[in-house]
Order: structure tokens, then sequence, then C-alpha cells
């Protein structure tokens, strides 16, 4: 249960990351807090949008739906299955891929690191890992 | 059980308190005062215009003058800008046939008005208003309703390749505010009400405003004035 509350509290870090770069996005805030001044440069580059949907949304959608797989995992009835942590699993592993494509393109394409882009990076990494090794542990009570 | 239930007491206690701090975050940023604000009905110094009397376009033996009164967050001032703008500087102004003045009239009705004439005089100082001016007049739609237009004509700025450190200090201090004032207290004083207001040759212009009825203009006080 601890790997399952961990990816609960990871999601929603990663949901109000991505909500205050969003929210930024649409400038409903001000300025970000950010020392370099990359965040507003990557932000408002070309590919800060994916399909025409900001990035910032996309992640806040997949941390809305982490956050409800994960609290789903926590209740009685998914307890023990292997399902939500196996959706978890498959979801922030293509987060991670994601993530690694973006932080791709900050490094050598647009030349400017976003630190709250950093952030939600580790949080879906540590979602990734976390659920990994509550799969491990399904499948040793399983064969105990 | 009791130990499990325990545990997950304290779970969700902490659970609710991280959701609770974070939605709190969100909604502080999110009604703070803007990061950049330009101060209104401000005492204008003469060191404010120090001779200036708007952003001119085009050549100074120009036989007509046109001078525009305009708000960046009017709609219609908007369109001119975008649509009628681009036909009129080819055909008179890049010909030497008409000078084209742009002077600041911000209405008190639009939130953002002084902060983008003020972020337009910012890039004056770096010698690039026009590009300024047209990106913000172009990009109003993406601006004008949002809570903080700051950080959008702030990317405006890096993308017509200002120095953004200096455009934040000159943003920051409202260093413009003044001018902008002055701009605004020489329209009322010539009669100017709402925006777009033209003044042809000095003279308030009642016209139609698109690019035809400019040309026609021009093309009837031009053999005239170069007399």
């Amino acid at each position: 249960m601890m790997y399952r509350m961990t990816a609960v509290l990871l999601s929603l870090t990663g949901l109000f990351i991505s909500a205050y770069l969003y929210l930024y996005k649409i400038g409903k805030i001000g300025s970000l807090a950010c020392g370099t001044g990359g965040c507003e440069t990557v932000q408002w580059s070309p590919w800060s949008r994916v399909a025409g949907i900001e990035v910032s949304l996309v992640g806040l959608l997949g941390y809305a739906v982490l956050l409800a797989i994960s609290l789903a995992s926590l209740q009685g009835t998914f307890a023990e299955r292997r399902s939500p942590t196996t959706m978890l699993a498959g979801l922030a592993g293509v987060g991670v891929l994601f993530t690694a494509y973006l932080t791709y393109l900050e490094l050598f394409v647009i030349h400017a690191i976003c630190r709250w882009c950093v952030a939600s990076g580790v949080v879906i990494l540590l979602i990734f890992i976390v659920s990994l090794l509550d799969l491990r542990r399904l499948t040793r009570t399983r064969y105990r | 059980m009791a130990a499990t239930q325990a545990g997950m007491k304290r779970f969700y206690t902490l659970f609710a308190v991280l959701a609770v701090v974070g939605l709190g975050v969100l909604g502080y940023l999110m009604t703070r005062p803007a990061t950049v604000s330009i101060p209104a009905n401000v005492t204008v110094q003469p060191s404010d215009t120090s001779g200036f009397a708007g952003y001119v376009k085009g050549s100074p033996s120009a036989p007509v003058e046109i001078t525009e009164f305009a708000d960046y967050q009017c709609p219609f001032c908007q369109t001119f800008a975008t649509l009628q703008m681009p036909t009129i500087e080819e055909r008179l102004i890049d010909s030497g046939r008409l000078r084209w003045r742009y002077r600041d009239f911000p209405l008190q009705q639009h939130s953002f008005s002084r902060l983008s004439a003020h972020s337009a005089a910012c890039a004056s100082e770096q010698g690039k208003y026009w590009e300024q001016h047209q990106r913000i007049y172009g990009g109003q739609s993406e601006w004008a309703g949002v809570g903080d237009a700051a950080p959008i004509f702030r990317k405006y700025a890096q993308a017509v390749g200002l120095d953004v450190g200096k455009y934040d200090t000159c943003m920051q201090t409202s260093k413009y505010a003044g001018r902008i004032q002055a701009d605004f207290n020489s329209g009322v004083a010539l009669g100017v009400n709402s925006t777009p207001t033209l003044l042809v040759n000095g003279r308030l212009y009642r016209g139609r405003f698109d690019s035809d009825a400019i040309t026609k203009l021009v093309d009837s006080l031009a053999p005239r004035a170069a007399r």
C-alpha cells in the first residue's frame, strides 16, 4: 500500500506543477517563479504545444488520470489487484518517454531549461519507479 | 487492521493538507496583483516628453501627415492596424506621400491599454517600436482577455529581438507612464474622444477608416500640400 500512497501524493504534486504552468500559459497568473528565465523561453517556444494542445494541459490531464487511478487503487475492491498498478506503470512509462523527448528539445533545440518541467519530469519518473516496485511486490505476494 | 486504518487516516490527512496547500498557492497566484502595472493619470513632467510627439513613420518631407490616436486594446484599432495599415504603408507611406504619426490614447475601460502602450514605448528605446507595435496589435485576441498580459508582451519583446533585461527594467520602472499620459492629454485637448481618431494635417478626420478612403484623401491633398 505504501507504493500506491506514494503514487497518489506524487500524482497530486505533478497535477499542481502542470496546473501552475498551464495557468501561466493562459495568462491567469503573472510571471513564473524561475530564476534562470528559461521557463518562459520554453513555455513560449513553438514546442510548448503538441498538435495544437498546450503541453502543460496534456500534463494536467495526464496527472489527473494518474491521480484517479492511484486513489482508486487504495480502495478495498482494488487493494490487491494488479490492474490499477499495471495501468499506472503503463501511463507513467508513456509519461517518462514524453518527458525524455521534451527534455531533449529543451537541451538541444530550445537551448533553455525550465525548472518546473524538470520537476515534473522527476515526479513522473518517481511514479513510474514506485509503480514498478508495486508490481514486483504483487508478483512476489502471488508466488509466495 | 486497526494499525492499517490508522495509517490510511494519516495518509488521507497528508493528502488533504497537500491538496489544500496546493490549491491555496494557485489561488493566491491567480488573485495577486499584476506583475507590472502602469499608473494612469500621472502628472506629466517636461522631461516625460522632451519634444516627443508620437511615433513617426514616413518621410519628413511628405506633403500629408496623419496623426492617429489609438488604443492597443481597442478592437477597431486592431482591425485598422492589421488590415488597413499594411496597404496604407505600401501605397502612401513608402512612396513618400504620407507621414504617419501614432499617439497613444489609452481608454479607461481597457485594463491593458497603458501596459501595452508602455511595452511598445520600451521597445522604442531599443529601436524596435513598430515591430512591437505590430506584434501587440496582431496578438490582441491572445492577451486582451487574460488576467495579466505582461508576460505575453514580454514574449513579444523576446520575439522581436529586444534585450529582455533592458525591457524588464523599462517596464518595471514605468518610465514612459508620463509620456503616455501626455499623449492622452494632447488627444483630449484636440477633441479626441474615441479610438481610433485621425487628424489629417492637424484637422480631425470624420471619414471612412479604410485604405481606399485614406488613399483618396491623400490624392486630393497631396497636390495642394506639395505646392
